[in-house]
This record gives C-alpha cells, structure tokens and sequence, in this order.
C-alpha cells in the first residue's frame, strides 16, 4: 500500500532528536529557511532564540538575526522585512506580548504573515513565570490566527503549517503558535525531524506578490482611509479569516501526504469521547494531567472524555457545538481569566458557549473552571475534581458556571 | 584589522552643485493635504528628490502621514509605507535587514536601494528614541533617518512635544491667568545626542530646507556614505507657530541666523559647523537677536521682555560656553549659579 511505503521511507529518512518545545520551533525555522529573526529577552519564549543564535553562529542557517531593545521593535522590524518579502519569525511572553501590542496590532491590518511564538506566561503583577494564556489571547480579535500545542513534535509541524498557510495569498494573516512556558518551552521530548527536501515540497518560498515594498512595485501601502475606506478594508480582513479553514485544511491534507503523520481534525483534538459520557476542554499542555486523570476514572467506569482546543482563531464553531452536543454535560478549564465576563467565566468557556448558543444540535450545559494560573500545577485529583462537577450538572443537579480549581482556600 | 561589519554598496550620489543642476523629475508630487506653507512637505519632496527613484520610503505616523498620505491619492511616486509612532528606527532596520538578506539569497535583484524613515519630532525627539538609538548601533544596515521638526504634535492639534522650544504656547501649554509659562522644558537635543550616543554611526546632521541645496546634499551624503545615518530638519509650521504662511522660508532663515538653530554635520565623527552657522561662528556674520525670530510667531506672542531674555540668554550661553557651540552641551569648567532674577 502506497502509504505503509510512506510510512516506512519516513522512518529511514527522518531524525529523531531529544529537544524542547523552543527548540523544535527553531529548527522549523531553520528548515523553512526563515530570512528576518529578532529576538528580546523575556522568559520563557526566549530559549527560542538562544537556540537560533547557535544555528545562525555554527552556519546551519542564514537569516539576518536582529537583537532589538524591546518587543515593540522586535515586532516592528520583522513586520517590515515582511512587507518587502523576508519569510520573518518572532516572538514573545508575558508583558512582552503586551509590550509590543502596538505592532501586534497593526500586523494582521497590514496583512503581513508573520509567524510569532508566545510562550505563555502570567502577566504582571505580581511577577510570574508560569503559564497562563491571557498574554496571546490578547489579540484574539485584531485578525491573528492562535494555535495551541501540547508538544514538541507538534511545535515543529505546527510552525510550518502556520508558514504554508499564513503566507498563502488567500490568506496573508499573522499566526501566533502558542507554547505553554516552562511545561513546552522547557520540557524534552523525542521529536522527529523531517528532511529537508520534505519541507521544500511542503512549504513554497514566500511570494508578497502585489504587495511587495520594491522600487519595481511603487505601491503606497497603508495611506489614511477614514471613513471613506476602512470598513471595506476590515471586511477584507474578514474574508481572509473565513478562508483560514479551507487552506488549513488543504495544508493539513498535504502535510499529512508528505510527511506521513496526519493530525485528524486541524481545530480540535479528541480523546476518549467516542462512548463518553461527559467531555471536559481546554488548551495547550493541560492535555497531560487531563489525560492521566480520564484513564484513571475509565478505570472505576466514568466515561469521560477530552477536547483539546488546537486553533483558537479561527474558531470552529459549528463543528465543535456539533461534537459537543453528544455530551450530556461540558466542563471547560480555561487557564486564562476574563474578569467581569458573562459568568465570570474564562475566555476559552466564553467562546464555547457562545459558539452553543446558536447551534441547531442538543445544548448540553457548559460548566467553565479556572485553573494552573501562573504555572500552578493542575494535578489529576484536579481534574478529578472537575469531572465531578460537570457529572453533578449532567444529572441536572445545579452547579455554579465558573469554579476555581486547586485554589489555596 | 580585521572586518567584522559587512556593509553592502550604496548608490553614488555626488552633491548638487547648484539649484539649477537640481533634476526636473518629482517623486513626491500631488495628492497631498499639507497646510499653506508647510515646509514639512517641502522636506518631503526634496528629500525624495535628492534620493532618487530607488528609494523605498517608511513614514512614521504624524502630519507627513496623515496630511500627506490618502488613500487613492497618494503622493508618493516611490514605494512607501506607514510605519507606527515610534517606530521609524525599526522600520528603517526592518527594510534594510530584509533587502539585505533577499539580495544575499539571490531572492532579488542585487543592488543599491535607499532606505529612508522619516518621523516627526514627536515620533522620533518622544516616542521613537529608543528605536532610532538601536538602529544607528546596527552598523550593517544601510539607512538614513530623517526627523522633520515642526516643534509640536502639530497633527493632533499642536501640542508640546521634547522638541518644542521653552515657553511655547500650545494646546498643552496655553497660557493662564496665573501662570504664563507651561511649558518650562529646554528643547531636547536630538542631532547631538545621536552623533554624541552612536560611535558607529557615519553621518549626523541638522539642515532646514530655508537652504534647499545644503539640506538637499546632506541627504544625499546620508545615504552614501554607508551604515545608519540621522538628520534632524528643523520646519517652520505655519499652524503650530502662528504666522502667516507666506512667512515659512524667512521663519527658517531666522532661526539659522539667531543661532537658535545651529547648522552641522558629523562625517565620519569629524564635525563642521555649516552654511550660515559656520559664517556665524567664524565672525564673518552677527546673530540676529532671537526677539526678532519669537515675536514674528504667535506662539511667543505671551513673552513678556523678561521671556525673551531669559530665552535670549540660554541661546548666548550655548554659543559662549558650550564645549562646541551649539552641538554639546559640555561646559569646560564648573560655574556658581547665576544670581536669581529679582
């Protein structure tokens, strides 16, 4: 069969290397043959940068690789280079995200398809180096596509899939690859590392076409529009984003094609929800305790199942609140806060009952939990815990919509 | 010694000799909404006149984005791009970066192509300091960064930027009942700082395009001359000043010839007084004294005669006792306080 022969040739070709979540965004840039980089220092995102000095430094890679003075340059300056047609990578955690949020602002409005790494991490104050996910959701409206990951391998796939579909002509929006600080950014695992010819086949080189900033392409990019314009222009902004899902899906089809390692569903992942009674969510690398907690209550008979959010922008509502409707009931554990929000719920349980609501299917109740802020751990008699409840308002029984879990009481 | 910044060619470009060997070709031309008077446009087209149509041009935000840029009317017959407040010096960086290494990679054509930011001075004396520091420390990295000073946000309404002139009245400093002068901070100095700050750097200077030709040749040694450059423009502003436009020209030969503000280049970290500054320095020409420069202007018009001494006095000192007059503002000895006006 034509794919066990794909299978086979990809073992005998790839590498296996022991690397962090941070250096397998590296040598995705590496073998996307990134042209721009700056780097800033702020912990824990940065150990992604000091890993491309070293490939720059021993002559593996040639990109012009930038120390800014601060994220807002460091932002800045790639988006530039982007305009004028320099595939560009970037990043940031914390404060830093938020630092530069000027440029992260303008970034998607100027269609530049720039690919950032967040390495999440609580945001001031009091200071924290733990994960937490507000610093990337930050710019969940201005038009950047977010991704979530749970490990290194798929750190690495995962950057050049955002390579292939932000610089998409359809598309050209910026793609921010989210990596929990210190559980991802820090953590080793066994990565395999595709060839190089695979990655020509599967990425194109970067082609700013129309939009190219260069003496033979004369072209006034963003001029003032008032009133007179923007609103077209935002609609512009839209309909790209609408396009994201197609050319993901095309780029997910392909990388499984080429690389032989196929991901399911791009939005989200599912795991043990195929006779589940109840499904708890979330994001990034909570995909660990949760799991070790479902196999624990599989044992003693609770069917319980998981959700992991990969691409938060664009949100797949509709085929979400289809899968979520085999439940009975929903608990989503959202490692990010949204104070004064409907319910007081996290931002994660927001969206998700938000994409409920219009849904034609059953509408199980969607419990929301906050929990791991600032790089807490969430333990399984956590997760435990969580399941519990959601079974409570799966009978009906009453249950606030928003609990704090593993709070110090 | 050993080389270890790889700097990529620039193009030539000789100095003018004179207004009439100016070429004809406009490469900032109609489409702009600029005031009556505005010498900032000025700036704009001759400074894209004397880069030349490979240029590619990045316009932090500030009048010369929002008066000069409008979508289906450009003005620029070069591509141009608006960069953020603050971000000139990472524009500029970014363009240069990119073009550098596409060329490496044989991506594009390999050749000279200018790169110039331009920023107000509240994009560059206020929020894009810090940015235009880094960049001229990136020595490999061909690009010029030019701030055009009309003294305020004038965009936004004209209030007081770190390059307004001491006393200035502005929306954020209009006068009062009880207190005259809001506005009690010196002007920033914002060439010397960069020249004094930035050893790599090959070429700083001050121009105003009162001398077209002068200004004009200083942009094109900027671009020349290889590495990250800065000038510093200082533009009358008919809006922010309160005068009449016809005035624009005669307003920026006067603060020349008061020595408020001082012509120069550093090349190469050797530093000549030029143009009017240099005749003025050698005692070939008198200043004019600066009553006759702030009371032609309606944002002076609040001066009291102790005002213009006071201001009178701090221009005489940069002149007497600057360490070099009018650039560094390093004294050779330590002096007791003046005696306190009564």
């Amino acid at each position: 069969m034509a794919t066990a022969t794909l299978v086979e040739e990809q073992r005998a070709t790839d590498k296996t290397a022991l690397i962090t979540g941070s250096e397998a965004i590296a040598v995705a840039c590496k073998l996307a043959d990134v042209d721009v980089i700056t780097a800033y220092p702020i912990r824990p995102y940065d150990t992604v940068m000091q890993y491309i000095c070293k490939l720059v430094a021993n002559g593996e890679m040639d990109c012009e690789y930038i120390v800014a003075e601060g994220e807002h340059s460091q932002f800045e300056i790639v988006k530039h280079a982007c305009a004028c047609g320099a595939r560009v990578f970037c990043g940031s955690s914390g404060v830093g995200w938020m630092y530069a949020m000027e440029a992260l602002t303008v970034t998607p409005a100027l269609r530049i398809p720039m690919v950032a790494m967040v390495g999440n991490r609580a945001l001031d104050d009091p200071g924290a180096f733990g994960v937490e996910h507000n610093d990337a959701l930050t710019v969940r409206d201005l038009g950047w596509q977010l991704v979530w990951v749970d490990s290194a391998q798929e750190a690495l796939d995962t950057a050049l899939i955002a390579y292939r579909v932000s610089e998409d002509r359809r598309i050209f929006l910026p793609c921010a690859i989210s990596c929990d600080g210190a559980f991802l950014t820090h953590s080793q695992a066994l990565v395999k590392i595709p060839s190089q010819e695979k990655v020509n086949q599967f990425l194109p080189r970067y082609n700013r076409a129309d939009l190219q900033l260069h003496p033979d392409n004369p072209i006034t990019v963003a001029p003032q529009g008032n009133e007179d314009w923007v609103m077209e222009i935002r609609r512009q902004n839209y309909a790209a984003m609408e396009r994201v899902s197609l050319v993901l899906k095309e780029a997910y089809a392909d990388f499984d094609r080429i690389f032989g390692r196929s991901y399911g569903n791009p939005f989200f992942e599912e795991y043990e929800t195929e006779d589940a009674d109840i499904v708890l969510m979330g994001m990034g690398t909570l995909s660990t305790p949760v799991r070790v907690g479902i196999r624990k209550m599989r044992t003693e008979g609770k069917k319980v199942g998981f959700v992991r959010m990969r691409w938060f922008r664009p949100f797949a509502a509709a085929d979400l609140a289809e899968s979520l409707g085999r439940f009975k009931a929903v608990g989503v554990i959202d490692r990010d806060y949204s104070f004064g929000s409907p319910y007081m719920s996290g931002v994660l349980t927001t969206e998700v009952r938000s994409a409920m609501y219009s849904a034609p299917g059953p509408k199980p109740p969607v419990l929301g939990f906050i929990a791991g802020l600032g790089g807490r751990e969430v333990t399984v008699p956590d997760v435990e815990k969580v399941a519990g409840a959601v079974y409570q308002a799966a009978e009906g029984k009453s249950q606030p919509l928003t609990q704090w879990i593993g709070l110090r009481e | 010694m050993a080389t270890y910044i790889q700097v990529d060619p620039t193009q030539k470009l000789e100095p003018f000799k004179s207004v009439k060997k100016l070429p004809l070709e406009e490469y900032f031309t109609s489409g702009h909404r600029t005031c009556q008077g505005c010498e900032s446009a000025l700036v704009m087209k001759m400074m894209v006149k004397a880069a030349g149509p490979r240029s590619i041009i990045l316009g932090s935000t500030g009048c010369m984005y929002v008066a000069n840029t409008t979508y289906y009317s450009t003005s620029w017959v070069v591509p141009w791009m608006h960069t953020q407040l603050g971000s000139s010096g990472s524009a500029a960086l970014g363009t240069s970066a990119a073009l550098k290494v596409l060329m490496r990679k044989g991506k594009i054509k390999n050749e000279p192509i200018n790169v110039i930011a331009f920023c107000g001075d509240g994009g560059g004396a206020d929020m894009g300091v810090g940015a235009i520091s880094a960049t001229l420390t990136h020595a490999e990295y061909n690009s010029l960064i030019l701030m055009y000073d009309n003294e305020s946000y004038a965009n936004t309404d004209i209030q007081l930027s770190g390059s307004t002139p001491w006393g200035a009245n502005t929306t954020f400093s209009s006068p009062g009942k009880v207190k005259r002068i809001m506005h009690r901070r010196w002007k920033k100095n914002m060439a010397g700082m960069m020249a004094a700050g930035h050893p790599e750097c090959k070429y700083v200077a001050t121009i105003c395009m009162s001398y077209g030709l002068h200004g004009m040749n200083a942009i094109r040694k900027a671009l020349a001359i290889g590495g990250p450059t800065f000038i510093h423009s200082l533009d009358p502003c008919p809006k922010g000043w309160d005068y009449d436009p016809y005035l624009s020209h005669e307003m920026g030969e006067l603060a020349v010839n008061s020595g408020v503000w001082p012509l120069y280049e550093v090349e190469n970290q050797v530093l000549r007084l030029t143009g009017r500054t240099e005749q003025i320095a050698a005692g070939k020409i008198r200043r004019v004294p600066v009553r006759d420069y702030l009371l032609k202007q309606g944002r002076f018009a609040h001066f009291t005669n102790d005002d213009i001494d006071y201001f009178q006095d701090k221009v005489d000192e940069m002149w007497d006792k600057w360490l070099i007059p009018g650039v560094i503002p390093f004294r050779k000895d330590v002096e007791a306080d003046p005696p306190a006006l009564n």
